[in-house]
């Protein structure tokens, strides 16, 4: 392609890569609030990834079978939390290892998604399109930032905001102060696994127009280093999704050129930006400050 | 109970899933052949969860190794026979190898997520893979995503035993392998350093371990593991590198270690058990209209939910897994 000529044209580029920008994150925004409940109340969550892919699933075959994409987005959302119950179940009250735990809940996702495609579809690679106007134009993205201040004022302002933050710094004093712990715990994983799940629902009822394999693609881990980045702290997490959303973006666009002043980028290294920069930014900013001290500890009297 | 609900005849599914892995010398064969990488990746998942940390990353790491594999079988068409092999062995074994120390560093020097990181390293590996493979080294003759045939001399010849399935030296060298490091991680002073520095970091360091030069290292051990398949797919099998040709034997091999409990005879056993059950099931897909290999994923990661809370039943934390061991291993 060699539109990108001209001073035209880079201003529609930058116009076009900033609202994809804003599109592209909103599974990421979703994603790192979810990950930011469990992870501020002391539950690490490398299950994200299988949580979103659940809530892709379960998003699409309702909008497919309804033709409603409210009703999808709300059986993503609890298709998310029922995944995320057993992580729970595993983490809280059987006090498993969470990082394992997690990744078995991700193995678990990525099996149990085509097995039901199957049924269903009779294919296992992706179920079948759904039309334009039953899917979601601009409202997920919206609904992306209403939850970001939403969650900002839960933390800050509400005593559960409070109780989260203490179940994750010091759930000792939390007990002492006659709050249960695990329940709190419990709440946040819950919370956790409905944003994952409505982030999958994004992927596949707004972004694309189906549920296909594995199309998680790695974003629920992107969306822990939006996290860890953010240290923890939902605006800041959500300021490193559009980040992350914006090398998608470019990502996306790059891979019209096969060229850039001259020289050729293979699609393949376009492809993997998004996950070096991930890297990249771990390796640059991941200090240990703002993280929940009690993180990864099962809690017992 | 799953297979009840998909509408299919559980008995059925289970009789098509032993009969798919034992019903005759060939499909004996080919559950070896699924076993060998898994007894490659378990050793690799689980020498990292002996030095403290997780390895999800092996799927990155033996794909590097096999594509180095058959990028050495295929620029040195003129190597003589009696080094041709060892030096594709250790070009896997040594990209697999750097692969795993860069997510080793990254956690040991940067304290970045070893999890996020191995993941984030399996996309690159999966990006970088398959455009070596269908550019510089793409096979013009072919319609498929792979690089040109190996030259002859490289090639690994399957034992006769198994009809004509893949079965040959890349299951011993598994196996012996596995003793290796069976005899590393107990017999000898880095093994038991490592092993310190899983079960208790701070002790190790107070001990004057260098516990980041062991987390890197047990890292490029692990790369290294994981790109020994590269030596079995490529060089006993199929003579090429095939964009896609790991059917998840990355993650497979993580519930291989933790069924296996970390310990190489038991990765072993794991591994043969794994073969056993994706052999079954890639048989389902064909046999059986609903259910589908997926139930093997669904297996694993009940299994791998299972272990890992029967780790805290027998004491706190996971490296409480460790400390029972060593006090039985000495």
């Amino acid at each position: 392609m060699e539109a990108a000529g001209g001073d035209y044209s880079v201003f529609v580029l930058l116009d076009e890569l900033g609202a994809s920008t804003l599109r592209v994150s909103t599974p990421l925004v979703f994603a790192a609030l979810g990950g930011l409940y469990s992870e501020r109340a002391g539950v690490v969550n490398i299950a994200l990834e299988g949580m979103m892919l659940v809530g892709a699933f379960g998003a699409a075959a309702t909008t497919l079978s309804t033709h409603n994409p409210w009703l999808g987005g709300a059986v993503g959302l609890a298709s998310g939390m029922a995944l995320a119950a057993i992580y729970g179940l595993f983490v809280i009250p059987l006090r498993a290892n969470q990082v394992v735990a997690g990744t078995a809940i991700n193995i678990l996702a990525m099996g149990i998604t085509p097995f039901l495609c199957k049924i269903l579809y009779h294919v296992t690679s992706s179920t079948p399109s759904i039309p334009l106007t039953e899917r979601f134009q601009f409202f997920p993205v919206l609904a992306a930032w209403v939850a970001v201040l939403l969650t900002w004022m839960i933390l800050q302002r509400t005593p559960g905001g409070l109780w989260l933050r203490f179940a994750g710094e010091n759930p000792h004093a939390l007990d002492a102060a006659g709050i249960p712990v695990n329940p709190v715990r419990w709440v946040a994983v819950l919370a956790s696994g409905a944003l994952a799940g409505l982030g999958g629902a994004t992927l596949s009822i707004f972004l694309s127009s189906s549920f296909s394999r594995n199309m998680t693609a790695g974003r629920g881990f992107m969306a822990l280093a939006a996290l860890i980045f953010g240290k923890w702290r939902p605006l800041h997490a959500a300021g490193a999704c559009l980040l992350f959303g914006f090398f998608e973006a470019a990502q996306i666009r790059l891979q019209g050129f096969s060229s850039l002043g001259g020289w050729s980028v293979p699609a393949e290294f376009v492809q993997v930006l998004p996950y070096v920069f991930t890297v990249l930014i771990l390796a640059g900013f991941a200090g240990q400050t703002g993280t929940p001290r009690a993180l990864g500890k099962p809690f017992s009297r | 109970m799953i297979v009840w609900f998909a509408g299919e005849n559980p008995v059925q599914v289970l009789k098509i899933l032993v009969r798919g892995a034992f019903g005759s010398r060939y499909d004996l064969g080919m559950t070896l052949f699924y076993s060998t990488p898994l007894i490659f990746t378990g050793l690799s998942v689980a020498v990292v969860f002996r030095a403290g940390m997780f390895n999800v990353g092996a799927e990155g790491q033996l794909a590097v190794g096999a594509l180095a594999a058959a990028a050495v079988g295929m620029l040195f068409p003129g190597c003589p026979s009696i080094v041709a092999i060892p030096c594709a062995c250790i070009a896997a074994c040594i990209a697999g190898g750097v692969w795993g120390a860069i997510p080793g560093w990254l956690r040991a020097r940067r304290g970045s997520h070893e999890v996020i990181n191995t993941i984030m390293f399996n996309f690159i590996a999966a990006g970088l893979c398959s455009y070596l493979a269908l550019h510089p080294l793409r096979n013009r003759l072919s319609q498929n995503p792979e690089t040109s045939e190996i030259a002859s001399q490289f090639k690994l010849t399957p034992f006769p035993f198994f009809d004509g399935a893949p079965v040959g030296w890349g299951l011993l060298l598994a196996l012996v392998v596995a003793t290796l490091v069976w005899v590393f991680l107990w017999k000898s002073v880095t093994g038991f350093e490592w092993r310190a520095v899983g079960r208790n970091e701070d002790a190790a360091r107070v001990a004057g371990i260098d516990v980041e030069r062991s987390r890197i290292l047990a890292f490029s051990l692990a790369g290294a593991l994981a790109g020994m398949v590269g030596i079995a797919e490529v060089l006993g099998n199929s003579g090429r590198f095939r964009v896609g040709f790991s059917p998840e034997y990355g993650f497979i091999g993580i519930a291989v270690a933790l069924l296996g409990r970390n310990h190489p005879l038991g990765v072993v056993v794991a591994a043969l058990l794994f073969g056993a059950l994706h052999k079954g099931a890639s048989e389902l897909d064909m046999e059986s209209e609903r259910v589908t290999r997926e139930l093997s994923l669904i297996f694993q990661g009940l299994i791998i939910l299972c272990v890992s809370v029967e780790g805290f039943a027998n004491a706190s934390l996971l490296p409480g897994i460790f400390k029972r061991r060593t006090v039985e291993g000495g």
